[in-house]
């Protein structure tokens, strides 16, 4: 029986916007298993994005625990947390994020400049990921040189540079055409199978949720 | 120290824009430095007044004249070295825009008195010699061309009547605070024609300067020359050259205070130009900085970068605006005649005062870009949309 | 097709921040500038005001002020007998021989200033109507008694009506206190026999004022004075160029200083105007793309962000001189280069400063916005739509 990477106990989260509660998710339970590739699924506005962003670290829950890894990471303070987001996690974006005025080598380097390690190790591991994302000759170019694909490509290699124990991605392939979506999401599941790096995807294309192990169904805030 | 590289690539983003930026910042450095140059020159002559000299003039104002006799009851008085004095001579050179100090001095004191002013021992032979001779500030010589042996001719107004004196020795400042703007001649040679052109006006001269032996007696020499003459019909005022130096000033006073508050508004507008742009760029990079912090960079990272970023723009400012500022002084040092402004440069305060304003001015425009950059959650910088 | 101005101006409120800043930038500019041509006009006002167009002034040609000049007795006889100077009805010239010196006072403000002392004919007051004794009374001939200006009564310790004031080896009893609504604000008036007498300058005036007996007569006087070899020394001047050139030197000191400064500052706001105005062009590509392929012209582009420029400096410009004008109720004491003694004025604000502060700030609102507009109009309509 695989190990139980992530526990998420009884999480709600709302929004206030003036002084009116907007809730996004209720009581939800789940567990993601170690190596597991999981498709988070449902329509516009039912939380998915918000319950990525909570198993991220990048928002709080309002209610419940989230256990990663044995840390419960609701109780860390901001610097704590920003900390622990650098060793554990990997974030890919549907619009890649590149920042414009680095290039590919650079923004892959960007999550290196947290840690001690030296320049030379650094590039070892920048050419790493480049090369595990099959980019090995544009890594001297700027985002606005590249293309959609290639970008994507650049923003996997980040998320994956500091070797996370898991990867986060928000509709990886919401902005791509069907030939670079398909290319990403043999990418992801190479990562998944070979790499062993465990997966959790936010996606309403019904294909991308083809390579998941499993698929969860969100519903105006409840799993279903 | 890779953070540095990230900051100055962040700046050279819009490239026009820091351009811009470093340019505004430095024209208004450099006319803070020109500024604060002018008000610093006129306070300039307060702090190079010599501690051991004391003036003493008529109670009553400066115009009026004291008699040549009390010469010999001040020397006796206890604690004095040299006393020497002088004469505003006035009248025009030529036109009234070529002015300069012209007095009337006593040659065998004068040069006592006033160390600072180093003249050749020659020159100052030949000068005490001949009754019409005269010496002349370096700074004059070179701006009107005159040379050993010249005429200078002056047309008289408190001393009504064409004048002559003849260049015997030009003198050079010890100092680049000592004004050396002067036209010395002798006392005498004006004092005799006024015997004879109108009695009633010679025997009489401008100020006193006492040198002291110990600048500690000051108070107390002052006290004792004045109290010889207290009751009299021509009471004297006796002070440091440094209070004398200040009484002229302080009639400025209005005016050196609007400069002052104008230099704190040319700072205020260094603080707009850089504050706005700042401003700018973040709001562009709320996406980023989110970003930035999903990576895991903490807000102490952000607050390094934006902050690197103002001040690497203000240091950009603030060098070139004080490299600008010492071709203006010195253009403006050219053009206004030497009579006016004896000496205008730069002081070290003045330069401090500029970087430091700048480099302030970098660190306070950051702040309002950084509460955003920390402020803004990460979720919603996510989604921000420039 | 013209774009509505109601885009133009709805746009202000979405960048609202940046907008103020540049709009207080340029304000803060137009306030230096036009405070500085206030100044620099305050103090020629005021001097010209303290001459009147019928009288003239004699003074020693070589002298930079009225204290450096000397007339003697002879010479003064010698201006008696040329033509054209006015008389009373009893046959008496009106003329002023008078006597001008400087006396330190200690200001209310702090510090020792000097203060002109003018030793006055019983005719000063008939050729110099303006002069108005508005407390205690006019001093008598033949008594050590002085009448203060305003000006000298408000920045100067103890110079009220009844204290005494000591120079010139006596006391004098300050008897009045008179408005000239100029100048002579500044000065305190005594008898000139008195005062000559106290100064010990019997020998002769400093300078000599006497009316015209046509307003016109000046070039004729000027004329038989110039031949008269005795004179040659000596200068008449209308009494009211006199003064204004003894305004000349810190009119043009202040001006020079004050437009190098604005200058200066302009460009700080101008290129505050620019950087805002840059960005608002790159924010609004899309925009700009729409309306071009909606079919409005690259001119009206680049006009309405011409305008959009104008528009936030003149609102500048407007608040700039709105604080400006407020400055008339201020009035500064300090020392006149040229006469060496204090001279209150206030800030004047006339049409032509108004008028070149406008110019001015438009200037700054065109160079700052002209270059974005440019760009924003030049914009390449499929890319300009591609980048949202």
């Amino acid at each position: 029986m695989p190990n139980s990477l992530i526990q998420i106990q009884n999480i709600s989260k709302s929004y206030w916007r003036d002084s009116i509660e907007i809730p996004v998710l209720n009581d939800i339970t789940l567990d993601v298993h170690e190596g597991e590739f999981l498709a988070l699924m449902g329509p516009s506005g039912s939380g998915k994005t918000t319950l990525l962003n909570l198993i991220a670290g990048i928002d709080r829950p309002s209610k419940g625990t989230i256990t990663v890894n044995g840390t419960n990471i609701a109780s860390l303070s901001e610097s704590a947390l920003a900390k622990w987001r650098s060793h554990n996690i990997g974030f890919v974006f549907q619009f890649y994020n590149l920042i414009p005025v680095l290039t590919a080598f650079e923004n892959v380097e960007l999550p290196l400049l947290l840690t001690s390690l030296s320049k030379a190790n650094r590039r070892k591991h920048v050419e790493l990921a480049l090369n595990v994302v099959g980019l090995g000759d544009r890594i001297h170019h700027y985002p606005k040189q590249l293309s959609g694909g290639q970008e994507q490509r650049v923003a996997i290699a980040r998320a994956i540079v500091t070797d996370p124990t898991l990867l986060v991605a928000d509709e990886p392939t919401g902005d791509l055409d069907k030939r670079s979506a398909e290319e990403i999401m043999v990418l992801l599941d190479r990562l998944n199978q070979e790499y062993k790096k465990t997966i959790v995807m936010v996606t309403h294309d019904p294909r991308a949720a083809e390579r998941a192990h499993v698929q969860r169904h969100l519903d105006k805030g409840e799993l279903t | 120290m890779r953070i540095l590289k990230l900051i100055l690539k962040n700046s050279l983003r819009h490239k026009l824009r820091t351009f811009l930026t470093i340019l505004g910042m430095s024209i208004a450095v450099m006319a803070f430095g020109v500024l604060r140059t002018v008000v610093e020159m006129w306070y300039e002559g307060v702090e190079a007044a010599a501690p051991n000299r004391l003036i003493t003039r008529h109670a009553v104002s400066f115009i009026f004249p004291l008699p040549y006799s009390y010469r010999e009851q001040i020397a006796k008085v206890p604690g004095i070295e040299t006393v020497s004095f002088a004469n505003w001579f006035g009248g025009t050179y030529i036109d009234k825009n070529k002015f300069f100090a012209r007095m009337a001095v006593d040659p065998e004191t004068i040069f006592d008195v006033y160390p600072e002013f180093i003249i050749d021992a020659k020159e100052l032979e030949t000068f005490k010699r001949e009754r019409n001779s005269c010496i002349v500030g370096y700074e004059i010589a070179k701006q009107y061309g005159f040379k050993i042996g010249d005429i200078i001719p002056l047309d008289g107004d408190i001393y009504p009547g064409k004048w002559e004196f003849v260049v015997r020795g030009i003198y050079k400042p010890r100092t680049q605070s000592t004004d050396a703007t002067q036209m010395l001649f002798h006392f005498s040679a004006v004092d005799e024609r006024m015997k004879v052109e109108m009695p009633g006006r010679e025997g009489l001269i401008g100020w006193y300067i006492v040198k002291i032996k110990d600048p500690n007696q000051a108070g107390t020499i002052s006290d004792q020359i004045d109290a010889l003459y207290k009751n009299s019909s021509n009471a004297t005022k006796t002070e440091t050259e440094r209070a004398f130096t200040q009484s002229f000033i302080s009639g400025l006073n209005s005016l050196l205070a609007a400069m002052n508050f104008v230099s704190f508004v040319i700072i205020g507008i260094i603080m707009l130009v850089l504050g706005n742009t700042m401003i700018m760029s973040a709001r562009e990079r709320i996406q980023e900085y989110a970003v930035l912090k999903t990576l895991g960079f903490s807000g102490g990272h952000l607050i390094g970068l934006i902050l690197g970023e103002s001040l690497v723009i203000s240091a950009f400012g603030a060098g070139l605006g004080l490299f600008l500022t010492y071709p203006v002084v010195a253009t403006i040092a050219a053009i206004v005649p030497k009579g006016f402004f004896p000496y205008f440069f730069i002081t070290p305060t003045t330069l401090i005062l500029s970087a430091t304003s700048a480099l302030s001015i970098g660190l306070l425009a950051s702040i309002f870009p950084i509460q955003r950059a920390i402020g803004t959650k990460i979720v919603d910088g996510l989604r921000h949309i420039g | 097709m013209k774009i509505p101005m109601k885009y133009i101006i709805r746009n202000f409120r979405t960048r609202r921040l940046t907008t103020m800043i540049t709009v207080f930038g340029i304000a803060l500019v137009v306030f230096v500038f036009a405070a500085v041509l206030m100044m620099a006009y305050g103090i020629q006002r005021t001097l010209v005001a303290t001459g009147s167009p019928d009288n003239v002034l004699v003074a020693r040609k070589a002298a930079n002020g009225e204290i450096s000049s000397i007339i003697l007795r002879n010479d003064y006889n010698t201006v008696l007998t040329l033509p054209h100077i006015a008389k009373d009805p009893n046959s008496q010239p009106l003329v002023s021989g008078e006597t001008v010196v400087i006396i330190n006072i200690y200001k209310k403000a702090g510090g020792l200033s000097n203060v002109t002392v003018r030793g006055v004919a019983p005719q000063a007051f008939t050729i110099r109507p303006q002069v108005k004794i508005v407390e205690g009374r006019q001093f008598t001939t033949g008594a050590r008694e002085v009448i203060v200006g305003a000006s000298v009564a408000k920045n100067f310790v103890n110079t009220a009506v009844g204290e005494k004031i000591t120079f010139g080896g006596d006391t004098w009893t300050i008897v009045g206190r008179f408005d000239a609504g100029s100048g002579f604000n500044s000065e305190i008036w005594g008898d000139n026999d008195q005062l000559q007498a106290a100064f010990r300058r019997q020998g002769g005036y400093s300078t000599v004022t006497f009316k015209l007996d046509q307003s016109d007569a000046f070039s004729s006087f000027k004329a038989a004075f110039d031949r008269e070899p005795r004179l040659q020394q000596f200068e008449p001047k209308k009494e009211q160029r006199f003064f204004e050139e003894q305004s000349e030197d810190m009119a043009l000191f202040i001006r020079i200083l004050g437009i190098f400064i604005t200058i200066i500052f302009s460009f700080g706001a101008t290129i505050g105007a620019m950087i805002t105005m840059y960005a608002a062009v790159a924010n609004r590509t899309v925009e700009v793309g729409t309306m071009r392929a909606l079919g409005f012209r690259r001119r009206s582009i680049l006009t309405a962000f011409l305008t959009e420029s104008l528009t936030i400096s003149l609102i500048g410009g407007l608040i700039g001189l709105v604080f400006a004008s407020f400055l008339q109720f201020f009035s500064i004491s300090t020392l006149n280069f040229s006469s060496f003694s204090e001279l209150e004025f206030s800030f004047a604000l006339s049409p032509s400063i108004i008028i070149w502060s406008l110019f001015f700030t438009l200037m700054m609102g065109f160079l700052g916005g002209f270059l974005p507009a440019v760009r924003a109009s030049r914009l390449n309509i499929v890319n300009a739509l591609r980048s949202a």
